[in-house]
C-alpha cells in the first residue's frame, strides 16, 4: 500500500497485517516546542513485537505529547518514525494528513483517559466500534454487527449492552468501549493514555485484567503511558521515564522498579503520599 | 449622424432576467464549474432576489441566469403547481424574462423545483432546477464548515454510513425520509435536496442536467446528464424508495406513483397524485381531451 498516493475513495480493508520480525516502532530524535517550551527533547523510542512499554513521569513530562506523535496526531518539529507495517517505508512524519488519516484508522487503536475524546457518546456503542471499520471501509451491516461483536467479546463488555449508547454506560464500560474499537481492526499498535485514571480501584482492577488477558491471548504491542506506578509495574516489560521532554531513564521494570539508577527515577519510585 | 439618444440604450426598470450581466456571468462560471465536478459544493454570491431567503432563492437565481426569451419554464412546489409560492415565482419568471409559462413537464425547458422531481421522464434537452434550504450532507455530523469541506476532500464519509448504522441498529430498517445522502459520480456525497426516496433513483444516469443551488447558504452543486447517483447503503441492505405502489389516486384512478396523503374525517385517508400535472393531463384524457402524457420513470411502483 502506497500510503502517499493512494487516492482518498480507495479503501484497503485486505492490507496485510504486520510483520513482527523487527521492531513495532521506531522513534529517532524527536524533539518538539510549543512556544518556549521544549515538550520533548531528542526522544529515542523502541518498541518490541508484543511487549508493553509503559511511559512514566511527572506531568508535563511530555508523556502524552509522546503518545501523540505516536498516534500521528501532531507532528513534531523534528524527527523520525517508523511502523513495521508492509509498504510504509518511509518516516511516518513525513506523510500528509490523510495518509497519517488512514495509517492510523487501520494499524493504530488508542484508549483516552478522558472516553469522550475517543468516543461518539450519543451513539451506540456498537456504532463506536462499527465508525471504525466504515472508515476502513466496510460496507456490510451484518459484517460491521459481527466484527463490533467480536470486538466488545474480547474487551469483556457485556454484549447485551452493546447498542446502548456510552453516555448511559459507567466510566469503567467507557472504558471498554474505547478498547472494543481500538481492537475492531486487530491494530499493529495499541496505544494507552491514562486508561484507568478517575476509576475507583476495583474498576481500574477489571480493566487492567482484560488488558492482561488480551496480552496474553493475542500478543498485542501497547505502549501505556501512567502515573500510576502501580499499573505500570503491573502491565509493563519495559518502562522509559520522562523528565523535561527527555528519556532519563529506560529498562526492564522490574530493573527500572527495584534498582533505578538516575535521581529522578529513584525519587518517582520511592515517593509516598 | 449618430445622436447620443442612438449610442445608449432606452431606459429599463431593470435588467433582462432581473438580475445585473455581472451577477448572471458569476452564476453561470460557477455553474459551469459545478457541472464540471459532478456533486461537487460551489460557493458563489447569492444575490438578493423579491423573496424572502428560504423560500427558493437559490433556485430562483439559478433559473433566471438559463432564462431567454424562447424559454418555457414550469414551477412545482411539492410536486404542486398550483401552490402559491409556485405560482408567484413562475409568474415572476415569466415577466422578467418573457419565457412562457406551462405546468406540462413535457412541454417545459426548465424546471424550478422544490422538493420533487417530476414523474414524466426528462429530455436531455430540458434543465432541472431544485431548491435546496441544505447543501450540506455533513451539517448533522460536522458543524463546522471548514471541517466539513476537509471531510469532502478527503471523502471521509463514514459518519454518513454511521448514521445508516445507527437508524438500523435503532429501527431495523434505514428511517432517512428525505434528502438521503447520495454519492456522486463515485466521488461527492451530495445532499438530494429534501426530495422524497422515490425521487433519488430518478438522477442515476439522467438524461437530462440537474442543478442544485442554496441561495441563503451560498452553495450550487450540479448532476450532469449521465452521471451515476447512488444513495448510499449498505451491500445487504437494499436502498428501497417509498412503498406507494399499491396507492391508488382518488382523483385520477392513476396508481403506482408518489402520493400525497389526505387525512379524512372519519380517520381514514385518501390519497392523490403528489405531481399536480400528471394528474391534471390524467383527468383531461379521462375527460376525452387528447393529452400527451410521456413515459414516466416509474411504472406500478417500480422503476
Amino acid at each position: 500500500m502506497n500510503l502517499i498516493e493512494s487516492p482518498p475513495f480507495k479503501r484497503d480493508l485486505d492490507a496485510p497485517k504486520l510483520n513482527c520480525t523487527e521492531p513495532v516502532l521506531t522513534m529517532r530524535s524527536v524533539s518538539h516546542r510549543f512556544g518556549d517550551v521544549r515538550a520533548l527533547n531528542n526522544v529515542d523510542v523502541t518498541v518490541y513485537p508484543g511487549e508493553v512499554l509503559g511511559i512514566v513521569g511527572e506531568s508535563g513530562s511530555g508523556k502524552s505529547t509522546l503518545l501523540r506523535m505516536m498516534n500521528l496526531e501532531d507532528i513534531p518539529d523534528q524527527g523520525d518514525y517508523r511502523l513495521a507495517i508492509p509498504g510504509a517505508t518511509q518516516n511516518l512524519f513525513a506523510l500528509d494528513r490523510f495518509a497519517r488519516r488512514m495509517l492510523r484508522a487501520r494499524h493504530i487503536g488508542i484508549v483516552y483517559q478522558n472516553p469522550h475524546l475517543g468516543l461518539l457518546m450519543r451513539n451506540s456503542s456498537s456504532g463506536n466500534v462499527a465508525e471504525r471499520l466504515l472508515i476502513s471501509g466496510e460496507r456490510r451491516f451484518s459484517a460491521l454487527r459481527s466484527r463490533a461483536r467480536e470486538a466488545f467479546d474480547a474487551s469483556e463488555f457485556p454484549l447485551e449492552r452493546m447498542d446502548a449508547p456510552p453516555i448511559e454506560l459507567s466510566g469503567g464500560m467507557q472504558q471498554r468501549v474505547q478498547l472494543a474499537k481500538a481492537l475492531a481492526l486487530e491494530p499493529a499498535l495499541l496505544l494507552l493514555d491514562e486508561p484507568t485514571t478517575g476509576l475507583d480501584v476495583s474498576v481500574q482492577a477489571m480493566v487492567l485484567d482484560t488488558l492482561k488477558r488480551l496480552q496474553r491471548d493475542r500478543p498485542i504491542t501497547m505502549v501505556l503511558v501512567s502515573h500510576d506506578l502501580g499499573v505500570i509495574r503491573t502491565m509493563a516489560d519495559r518502562v522509559i521515564v520522562m523528565r523535561r521532554g527527555r528519556v532519563v531513564e529506560e529498562g526492564l521494570a522490574d530493573q527500572i522498579f527495584q534498582d533505578p539508577q538516575h535521581a529522578y527515577t529513584q525519587s518517582l519510585v520511592h515517593a509516598k503520599l | 449622424m449618430t445622436t447620443l439618444r442612438q449610442l445608449t440604450r432606452p431606459w429599463r426598470p431593470m435588467s433582462y432576467g432581473f438580475l445585473d450581466s455581472s451577477a448572471k456571468r458569476e452564476l453561470r462560471r460557477k455553474l459551469l464549474k459545478a457541472i464540471a465536478i459532478p456533486g461537487c459544493q460551489i460557493p458563489y454570491a447569492s444575490r438578493e432576489v423579491p423573496m424572502a431567503r428560504g423560500w427558493g432563492t437559490g433556485g430562483l437565481q439559478v433559473t433566471l441566469t438559463l432564462l431567454k426569451p424562447s424559454s418555457v419554464v414550469k414551477v412545482i412546489d411539492q410536486g404542486a403547481d398550483e401552490g402559491v409560492n409556485a405560482v408567484s415565482i413562475r409568474h415572476f419568471l415569466a415577466k422578467v424574462s418573457g419565457a412562457r409559462e406551462t405546468i406540462d413537464t413535457c412541454e417545459a425547458t426548465i424546471i424550478q423545483s422544490r422538493h420533487r422531481v417530476p414523474e414524466e421522464v426528462m429530455r436531455n434537452d430540458q434543465i432541472l432546477v431544485l431548491q435546496v434550504p441544505e447543501p450540506e450532507p455533513l451539517r448533522p455530523v460536522e458543524h463546522h464548515i471548514s471541517a466539513a469541506r476537509q471531510m469532502h476532500a478527503d471523502a471521509d464519509y463514514a459518519r454518513l454510513w454511521l448514521i445508516l448504522y445507527e437508524q438500523m441498529v435503532r429501527t431495523g430498517r434505514i428511517m432517512q425520509a428525505t434528502e438521503y445522502p447520495s454519492l456522486v459520480n463515485g466521488r461527492y456525497v451530495m445532499s438530494p435536496s429534501p426530495i422524497p426516496r422515490w425521487d433519488v433513483p430518478k438522477l442515476h444516469m439522467a438524461h437530462h442536467l440537474t442543478l442544485l443551488s442554496a441561495g441563503r447558504e451560498k452553495r450550487l452543486y450540479a448532476v450532469p446528464p449521465f452521471t451515476r447517483v447512488e444513495p448510499l447503503a449498505f451491500c445487504d441492505v437494499p436502498y428501497r424508495v417509498e412503498d406507494h405502489a399499491h396507492l391508488t389516486c382518488s382523483r385520477s384512478g392513476l396508481n403506482g406513483y408518489f402520493m400525497n396523503e389526505v387525512p379524512q374525517d372519519d380517520g381514514g385517508s385518501l390519497f392523490e397524485l403528489s405531481d399536480s400535472g400528471l394528474c391534471q393531463k390524467a383527468l383531461r384524457r379521462a375527460a376525452g381531451e387528447d393529452v400527451p402524457i410521456g413515459p414516466t420513470w416509474y411504472r406500478n411502483g417500480v422503476m
